[in-house]
């Protein structure tokens, strides 16, 4: 059974914490709207601050199916609405030759029925099941061309899709609509304009720090305190790539799997490449850079315990 | 629309509030408005943080919009008479931009008269009169003279020229497919259709990738060594901008601006003008290095991320003696499908790269070329539209 859609705000925000999405205000708010007034959410951010994991808790936290369309460059029609089954549809015609009875009128509306339809992602979103629409997560919408997003445009405005040989099909139900931008390059003014925007910034040092002890409880306490307060360190450096809660994450367990419980200079040497994904940040931050705000980090904590 | 009185308030504050965010330059229609007023109704008025972000959601859609959208946030929310303080505090500014609108066309137009060619944009429309006379031979001349020797009508006529330069459309195969009649890979939906339709075969169709051209970046000096150039650029960027989609278009001098989008606008007095007025540092110093750091930081991912090529236009003259510029020339170069240099310096003959700025730029670019009069302009139509096997292909980001 679908779990009912949260009445305000801070059911919201228990929902996705019971989900171990810890999500600021902000973000809950604009969930909620998008919730009610059945608009897309348009969410924009840096690499890795958790903007795909947002649907996915959602979908498991209302009992939603997940219908995901991963963009990518020359998206087009069949891979993501839909498409033919041309064998299927080949061996019909042939069979039915061989059966010596070919009514042109019959077979073209035969071949192109329901039946010979392969349903992509956007297709599949239409359709409610037993558990109410599905929660539709179109990722990384930036990697893909202008023209898929005019296309988007008809599909998010009206929720429905129009094949010539079979006619409209419209959802019953619309479907929970997140879209996800790295911006690698602007959305056009007239997708976002449909949509509920919000910018998914780097978490505070507190929130961090309850989304490291949630998603890894079994981390040492001074040593999430002190990770957590290196990279926030680190996201004031003048980097290309400045790491996302993902790297955050990703470090903490690699810290753990090498049994650490406590930060230091060639821990943080050793693992650097977890956290930073360019070679010049490595080069930049490896070695005396790092030692010394660790020493920062260190004496920081000391001060505020 | 709104029957209880307290939320008739509510709705009529948020309808100046978008107006109020409407005039510093947000797309705020009535419909916004309408969705924001449902909005509020159903998050219920318990915080302003909440409100914050319920108006947030809907009038902001785009990253750099944040900031104003805050500002004007907290002075409108915050101050219930806020509208008369608003006025107030806006309109000094105003008037000091027509001040130094009047201020900066006076110079200008007595730069013109004693035919000292620093020209500004907007007064060309005067100028423009004069090219009904002008004809194919005063064009050939023009075409090789220097931008720096010509004379204010000269400039006029030279721009006209700018405006009908187009640059011959260099196509890269994308992953989308088209008709074709080479027989190379069957296009099955139209295959089946086909066969529908003829009696007793299946008539095989054909596609072929479709071509397009690859995005443009261009990234031009405005600094006081190249004051002579700069104006003429900006018509050649406002030529290709609206030639072309996916341009775009940055200035530099002592920092970088964007004038992608001021260049959009048809008309070039407009959009020459709008440009002049985002940029704060026309004909000052050069700090190419931390100009070029500042684009690799915050655009690059942005506006190169589809194997766009870029175009620098400097002299390489640096204020800062260079100072990073190597290591930022090294990531631009590796970002781009295509780095192409246009330097007026190149026309002395005997020209040495010397200078530090120059050596530094030079080892990372793909092409080389000068661009210090109409001819040269011209020419780029030809590295640009070369084919695209000779250029290579960066690491995809």
């Amino acid at each position: 059974m679908s779990t009912a859609i949260p009445a305000n705000i801070d059911d919201i925000l228990a929902l996705l914490s019971n989900s171990d999405y810890i999500a600021d205000r902000s973000l809950a708010t604009t969930l909620f709207l998008s919730l009610k007034m059945g608009k897309p959410l348009f969410l924009e951010g840096e690499a890795g601050v958790g903007k795909t994991e947002i649907a996915k808790v959602l979908s498991s936290a209302l009992n939603r199916r997940l219908v995901r369309l991963q963009c990518y460059e020359g998206l087009d029609v069949a891979s993501a609405v839909y498409e033919w089954n041309y064998s299927r549809q080949m061996i019909e015609i042939r069979l039915s030759e061989a059966a010596g009875s070919v009514d042109k009128e019959n077979l073209s509306e035969n071949v192109f029925s329901k039946e010979f339809l392969i349903e992509r992602p956007l297709m599949q979103a239409l359709k409610s099941d037993g558990a109410g629409s599905p929660v539709l997560l179109i990722d990384e919408l930036d990697r893909t061309d202008e023209p898929f997003e005019a296309f988007l445009l008809e599909v998010l405005s009206d929720f429905q899709i129009t094949i010539p040989e079979i006619g409209t099909v419209k959802a019953e139900k619309p479907p929970i609509v997140i879209i996800t931008s790295n911006r690698t390059r602007e959305i056009h003014d007239a997708l976002k304009r449909r949509c509920l925007y919000h910018w998914v910034d780097y978490p505070s040092a507190e929130r961090e720090l309850e989304i490291v002890t949630t998603k890894l409880p079994g981390i040492d306490k001074e040593l999430s305190a002190q990770l957590v307060a290196f990279v926030q360190k680190l996201r004031d450096e003048d980097l290309f790539k400045l790491p996302g809660v993902a790297e955050t994450l990703d470090w903490a367990d690699a810290l753990t799997q090498l049994d650490k419980v406590t930060l230091d200079s060639e821990a943080i040497d050793n693992t650097l490449g977890t956290l930073l994904k360019y070679q010049d940040d490595i080069a930049k931050i490896h070695g005396s850079e790092a030692a010394q705000i660790l020493e920062q980090v260190k004496a920081e904590l000391a001060e505020a315990s | 629309m709104v029957q209880a009185p307290i939320e008739g308030r509510i709705a009529e504050n948020i309808m100046y509030f978008a107006r109020l965010v409407r005039s510093v330059g947000l797309a705020v229609g009535p419909g916004k408005v309408l969705d924001a007023i449902k909005a509020v109704e159903l998050v219920g008025i318990g915080s302003q943080d909440d409100l914050y972000w319920v108006l947030f959601s809907l009038f902001v859609n785009r990253y750099d919009q944040r900031e104003l959208f805050d500002q004007a946030f907290h002075i409108f929310w915050r101050n219930p008479r806020i509208m008369e303080r608003m006025m107030g505090a806006m309109l000094p500014t105003v008037r000091i931009d027509q001040d130094d609108l009047q201020e900066m066309s006076r110079r200008l137009s007595e730069a013109m008269a004693s035919g000292n060619e620093n020209s500004k944009p907007n007064q060309d429309s005067e100028q423009i009169e004069f090219d009904a006379s002008f004809t194919f031979s005063d064009n050939e001349v023009l075409q090789d003279k220097d931008f720096e020797d010509m004379s204010a009508k000269e400039i006029a006529q030279a721009k006209k020229a700018i405006e009908q330069l187009r640059l011959p459309i260099m196509n890269v195969s994308t992953r989308r497919f088209q008709r074709s009649g080479t027989k190379r890979q069957v296009d099955m939906r139209t295959t089946l259709r086909a066969a529908l339709r003829s009696p007793d075969s299946i008539p095989l169709r054909f596609k072929k990738p479709k071509l397009r051209h690859p995005p443009l970046v261009m990234l031009c000096d405005i600094s006081g060594s190249m004051s002579q150039y700069s104006r003429m650029f900006l018509h050649f960027m406002h030529a290709i901008t609206n030639d072309r989609d996916r341009t775009h278009c940055f200035v530099f001098g002592t920092r970088l601006t964007n004038i992608s989008r001021h260049l959009k606008h048809r008309d070039i007095d407009l959009s020459l003008d709008k440009s002049s007025g985002a940029v704060k540092d026309w004909s000052g110093g050069t700090r190419i290095g931390s100009c070029l750091k500042e684009f690799n930081n915050f655009w690059s991912r942005r506006v190169l991320a589809q194997g766009a090529v870029c175009i620098l236009i400097t002299d390489g003259l640096d204020r800062e003696e260079a100072k990073g510029l190597e290591k930022e020339m090294d990531r631009l170069s590796k970002s781009t499908r295509r780095l192409i240099w246009l330097n007026p310096l190149l026309r002395y003959e005997g020209f040495e790269p010397k200078a530090k700025g120059i050596k530094a730029i030079l080892p990372y670019v793909d092409d080389f070329k000068t661009v210090h009069n109409l001819q040269s302009l011209m020419d780029l139509s030809e590295v640009l539209s070369q084919a695209v096997e000779e250029i290579h292909y960066p690491l995809s980001a």
